[in-house]
C-alpha cells in the first residue's frame, strides 16, 4: 500500500461547548473514491471545512502528501491541490461561466498567463458539458448547471484530492445518473475523490470505501458492503429497513 | 484573443487621450480660470481612478480618500519646509502614504461592508484630530505655510496642471495594469464572493491590501501637489469629509469597476459643480446629497452602465 494522500488524526472541532467533530482519524489512499456518510448534523461539512482550512481545528492534525497542513488557510489548501465544492454552490455570479473556471486555473493552479488560464478553463468546461454556456453569466445557470460549474472550477484548480460536498443534492434522477458518470470520469483522471453524499444509490455505485460519521465521531469505516451491515451504522443512519433491503439484494 | 483585447481597449484609450489633450491645452486656449478647472478635473480623475481600485474592483467602500490626501499634504509640506525640493517632496509624500495605507489595510480590511466604510471614514477624523492637536509638528489649527513657487501665477498654474495631469495619467496606467492582470481578476473575484475567491486560491488578504495601498499612493501625491499649489494647509481643508464623500460619488456616477467610468464621472461632476452648484453656494452640499440619491435610484451602474445597457437593448432589437 502506498503512502496515504490525506492523513487525519485525532481531529476535533469544538464550537463553544459543542464538539462538531471529535477525535476523528482516518487515512485516504490515492486514486480512490471514498464516501463520507452520516445523518444530518453529523459533522461532515465541518470535517471538510477543517481539512480545507476554513475552520481551524481545536485539536488533532491533518497531513496532506506527508506535509502538516493543520494551520493552512483556504487559498493555501487550494494551491496545494486540495480542493472542494460547496453544498450551496458559490459561483462568482456576475462573471461568465468561463471566467469562473479560469479563476480556478489562474489562482489555484497558478496558470502562467491569463490566456493560458482561459484556455484550460475552456477544456474543463467541455469536459463537464458546459462548453456551450461558456459566455453566459454564472448567475443565469440552472441548479444542475451550477453544480457542473462547481466541478469544472474545482478541476481547473488541478486537485489531487477533490472533496465533493453533496454535489447531487437537488438533482433529479436523470441528472444524478449523469453526475455519477462525471464523477467516475474525474476519478479516472487520477484524482482522489471524497464524496459527501446522502443518496445511497450514488454512494454504493461509486465508492470503494466508506467513512461513517455520527455525532462528530467516526463510527465505522471500510468496504461499503461491510459498512452497510454494521449494526451501529444501521442504527445511526441507514435504518433497519434499508439494511433488510440491502441483505435481500 | 490579444487582438480583440486591444481593439476593446481602443475606444477608452482614444477617449482618454482626447480628454488629457484638451486639459493640457487649456493654458493655450483659455484663461487662468480654465487652467484652474482643468487642474481640478485632472486631480479628481486621479483620485477617482485610485478609489476605483479598492471601491470598484475589490468592492470595498472606502471613505479613506481624504485621510490619504491629507496625510500626503502634510508629509509634502513638512518635507518641503525641511528643504526638500518640491518634486522630491511629492515623491516622499507618495511613499509615506503608501506605507501608511499598507499597514492600515492589514488592520481595517478585516472589516466588510458597512463596517469597513465606517472604519475607513474614522481614519479621516483621527488624522484630522492628530493634525490639529500636534501643534509642535503640524502647526495645529493655524496650519502650515509652504514656499510659494516663483515665476508668477500663470507659470505656477501650468506647473500644477501638468503635475495633476501626470497623476491622472499614472492612475490611468495603474488601472489598465490592474484591469488586465492577475491582480484585477483576483479583485473582481473578491468583489463577487470573497469566500469563494479564497477557496479558488486567491490570497485575499494580500490582494485587498495591495488594492488599498495602490488606491492610496496617488492620493498622497495629489495631497502634496495641492499643498504646494495653495501654499497653505490646515487640518480642516486637508482632511475634508466632503472630499472623502465626493470621490466615491464621482466613480459611481461614471461606473465603478471600469477603466473609463471614474474619468467620465469625475469630469462630469466637476463640470456640473461649476456650471450649477457654484451659483447656489449655500445649498452646495445639499445638492451633493440629491445627486447621491438620484444616482442610487436611476443610475446604479453609472453613466457607463447606462450606455452599455442601451447598447445591449439596441443590439437585441436589431
Amino acid at each position: 500500500m502506498s503512502a496515504p494522500l490525506l492523513e487525519v488524526s485525532g481531529l476535533t472541532k469544538r464550537f463553544g461547548g459543542v464538539a462538531a467533530v471529535s477525535g476523528v482519524s482516518f487515512a485516504l489512499q490515492p486514486g480512490r473514491i471514498v464516501g463520507l456518510i452520516g445523518p444530518n448534523g453529523a459533522g461532515k461539512t465541518t470535517l471538510v471545512n477543517l481539512v480545507t482550512g476554513v475552520h481551524r481545528a481545536s485539536a488533532g492534525s491533518i497531513r496532506f502528501m506527508g506535509e502538516d497542513v493543520s494551520g493552512q488557510r483556504p487559498f493555501e489548501s487550494a494551491r496545494r491541490g486540495l480542493s472542494r465544492t460547496f453544498q450551496i454552490v458559490q459561483p462568482f455570479p456576475q462573471m461568465t461561466v468561463l471566467e469562473n473556471v479560469a479563476a480556478g486555473a489562474m489562482f489555484a493552479a497558478q496558470a502562467g498567463s491569463r490566456g493560458e488560464a482561459f484556455e484550460q478553463a475552456r477544456a474543463h468546461l467541455d469536459f463537464v458539458g458546459l462548453g456551450p454556456l461558456a459566455d453566459r453569466p454564472a448567475a443565469s445557470l440552472t441548479l444542475p448547471s451550477r453544480k457542473r460549474l462547481e466541478l469544472a472550477k474545482s478541476l481547473a484548480m488541478r486537485p489531487r484530492l477533490l472533496l465533493l460536498d453533496e454535489v447531487n443534492a437537488g438533482l433529479n434522477s436523470a441528472e444524478i445518473v449523469e453526475a455519477i458518470e462525471l464523477i467516475r470520469a474525474i476519478a479516472a483522471r487520477g484524482i482522489t475523490v471524497m464524496l459527501i453524499e446522502h443518496l445511497m444509490k450514488v454512494v454504493f455505485s461509486l465508492c470503494e470505501e466508506l467513512l461513517v460519521l455520527h455525532h462528530g465521531e467516526l463510527i465505522a469505516g471500510g468496504e461499503p458492503s461491510a459498512v452497510a451491515k454494521d449494526p451501529r451504522v444501521i442504527e445511526a443512519y441507514l435504518g433497519t429497513q434499508y439494511a433488510r433491503r440491502m441483505a435481500a439484494a | 484573443m490579444i487582438a480583440t483585447e486591444i481593439s476593446a481597449l481602443r475606444r477608452p484609450l482614444a477617449l482618454f487621450a482626447v480628454l488629457v489633450l484638451a486639459l493640457a491645452l487649456t493654458p493655450v486656449t483659455g484663461n487662468n480660470y480654465f487652467t484652474q478647472q482643468a487642474t481640478f478635473i485632472a486631480m479628481y480623475c486621479g483620485l477617482a481612478l485610485s478609489w476605483n481600485l479598492i471601491g470598484g474592483y475589490a468592492g470595498y467602500p472606502s471613505f479613506a480618500t481624504a485621510a490619504f490626501v491629507g496625510l500626503g499634504s502634510y508629509a509634502g509640506a513638512l518635507l518641503q519646509n525641511a528643504g526638500v525640493p518640491m518634486v522630491a517632496a511629492w515623491a516622499g509624500a507618495t511613499a509615506i502614504t503608501g506605507v501608511f495605507a499598507a499597514l492600515l489595510g492589514l488592520g481595517i480590511l478585516r472589516m466588510k461592508g458597512h463596517y469597513f466604510a465606517v472604519g475607513s471614514i474614522s481614519i479621516v477624523e483621527v488624522l484630522r484630530l492628530i493634525a490639529s492637536s500636534w501643534s509642535g509638528l503640524t502647526g495645529g489649527g493655524e496650519g502650515l505655510n509652504l514656499p510659494i513657487l516663483p515665476g508668477g501665477p500663470a507659470f505656477a498654474g501650468k506647473v500644477f496642471l501638468y503635475a495633476m495631469l501626470a497623476v491622472m495619467l499614472l492612475a490611468f496606467l495603474m488601472t489598465l495594469w490592474v484591469e488586465r492582470g492577475r491582480l484585477g481578476f483576483g479583485l473582481r473575484c473578491i468583489q463577487q464572493n470573497e469566500d469563494a475567491a479564497d477557496m479558488v486560491g486567491v490570497d485575499v488578504t494580500r490582494y485587498k491590501t495591495a488594492a488599498f495601498t495602490l488606491s492610496a499612493l496617488l492620493c498622497g501625491t495629489v495631497g502634496a501637489i495641492s499643498a504646494s499649489w495653495t501654499a497653505y494647509i490646515s487640518p480642516g481643508d486637508a482632511f475634508s469629509i466632503l472630499l472623502t464623500l465626493k470621490v466615491p460619488v464621482m466613480v459611481l456616477l461614471g461606473g465603478a469597476g471600469t477603466v473609463l467610468g471614474p474619468v467620465i464621472g469625475a469630469t462630469s461632476f466637476v463640470v456640473i459643480e461649476q456650471a450649477v452648484w457654484s451659483r447656489f453656494l449655500d445649498y452646495n452640499q445639499a445638492a451633493l446629497g440629491i445627486v447621491v440619491v438620484l444616482l442610487i435610484f436611476f443610475l446604479p451602474g453609472g453613466l457607463l452602465g447606462r450606455l452599455a445597457a442601451r447598447r445591449l437593448k439596441t443590439g437585441a432589437a436589431s
